[in-house]
C-alpha cells in the first residue's frame, strides 16, 4: 500500500489527512506536502492518522520535522489518532510530550493552548 | 533450525517487501500475532538504517536479512556492509569492538549456514568496491534535514524487542533480535 494525502481546511486549521504506510519510501511525500503547506502559509495543522496502517522512525522525523517548521511561525501540528499500535510508536520515543495527541479531528480542531 | 534469506538493493523501496517477507515467516514460525506489528516495525527500522548507511557510504552491495526459525525462538539479522564502527545502543548495550565480534559472527554464520556456506563466508555476493561499474550506480546520500542521523530507528527498536543485540561481522553491522515462539504452525 502506498501513501495517500488530502487536505482539507476548517477555520484557520489545515487538516491533512493521511492514509497508508509511512516509511522510508514514502515519508518524503508528507514532508514534501507539511513543506508546502507551511511555505503557502498554512502554520496551523492537523494530522488526521486514523488512516495511517504503518508508522516508523522516518514518519516520526517527518512530523517532528513539521512541527519545527510550524512553530518557527508560531504555529501548531496536532495529531489525530486512536490507533494503539501508532501511539505505542509515538510513546516508546517519548514524543507524546512533542505532540498533542487528539481522538478527534473535531477535537483538535477546537482546541487551543 | 529452518532459514529464509533475503537479500535486496539498498533502496527505500524495497524495505517494505523486507517488512512482509520477516512477518510472513515470522507468523509461520509462531511468533505471536500481537507481537507481529513489532516484528514488522523492527525489521523495517532496521533495513531502512542499512539503506541508509549503504547509500550514504555509496555501497552498491544489497542488505542482508535472514530470518532464522528455532525451536523456541524466532531471530531477525539485518547485516549491512557499512564501514565498522562501534556502536551504542540507547540503554547502554555497547557493542562488541569489531575484532571480537566479528571472529565470533563469522564461527555463528558458518554453523548456522551449515554446509551450504564456507565459514565465516557470509551471505554477501560481491564485494561492493570491486564490482565493475559500481560508480555509476552511486545513488545520491539520502536527504536527512528531518530525519536525525537515523539513529532514532535503533530507539525504537531497543524500545520495542527485549532482545537486540547490535554488532559487527566480516562485513559491516548486524543488528540481531529476537521473539519467543509458541508451538510451530504444522502444514
Amino acid at each position: 500500500m502506498d501513501l495517500s494525502l488530502s487536505t482539507r481546511t476548517v477555520g484557520d486549521r489545515t487538516i491533512v489527512e493521511v492514509g497508508g504506510e509511512i516509511d522510508v519510501y514514502t515519508a518524503p511525500k508528507l514532508r514534501e506536502q507539511l513543506v508546502e503547506l507551511v511555505n503557502d502559509g498554512s502554520y496551523h495543522l492537523v494530522v488526521d492518522m486514523e488512516g495511517v496502517d504503518f508508522l516508523d522512525s522516518t514518519g516520526l522525523g517527518v512530523l517532528v520535522g513539521g512541527l519545527k517548521r510550524v512553530r518557527a511561525h508560531e504555529g501548531s501540528l496536532r495529531l489525530v489518532c486512536n490507533q494503539e499500535r501508532i501511539l505505542k510508536i509515538f510513546r516508546i520515543t517519548g514524543l507524546t510530550k512533542v505532540f498533542p495527541i487528539h481522538s478527534s479531528v473535531d477535537e483538535a480542531v477546537a482546541a487551543t493552548d | 533450525m529452518a532459514t529464509v534469506e533475503l537479500l535486496f538493493s539498498a533502496l527505500p523501496e524495497h524495505v517494505r517487501t523486507a517488512r512482509l517477507v520477516a512477518a510472513a515467516v515470522a507468523r509461520r514460525a509462531g511468533v505471536d500475532e500481537a507481537v507481529l506489528d513489532e516484528v514488522r516495525l523492527a525489521v523495517g527500522e532496521a533495513c531502512t538504517r542499512a539503506v541508509g548507511l549503504h547509500m550514504s557510504h555509496g555501497l552498491s552491495t544489497p542488505v542482508r536479512v535472514s530470518l532464522i526459525e528455532d525451536e523456541k525462538k524466532f531471530s531477525i539479522e539485518v547485516g549491512d556492509d557499512a564501514p565498522h564502527r562501534r556502536f551504542t545502543l540507547p540503554g547502554g548495550t555497547l557493542g562488541a569492538t569489531a575484532s571480537a565480534s566479528g571472529a565470533a559472527s563469522a564461527s555463528a554464520n558458518g554453523g548456522r549456514n551449515g554446509g551450504g556456506h564456507a565459514p565465516g563466508g557470509g551471505l554477501i555476493e560481491a564485494d561492493g568496491a570491486l564490482m565493475p561499474g559500481a560508480k555509476d550506480e552511486i545513488p545520491e546520500p539520502v536527504a536527512e534535514e528531518d530525519e536525525g542521523d537515523g539513529e532514532m530507528g535503533l530507539a525504537v527498536i531497543s524500545g520495542l524487542v527485549d532482545d537486540v543485540e547490535v554488532t559487527t561481522d566480516e562485513n559491516g553491522g548486524v543488528i540481531r533480535m529476537s521473539w519467543p515462539t509458541a508451538e510451530p504452525i504444522l502444514p
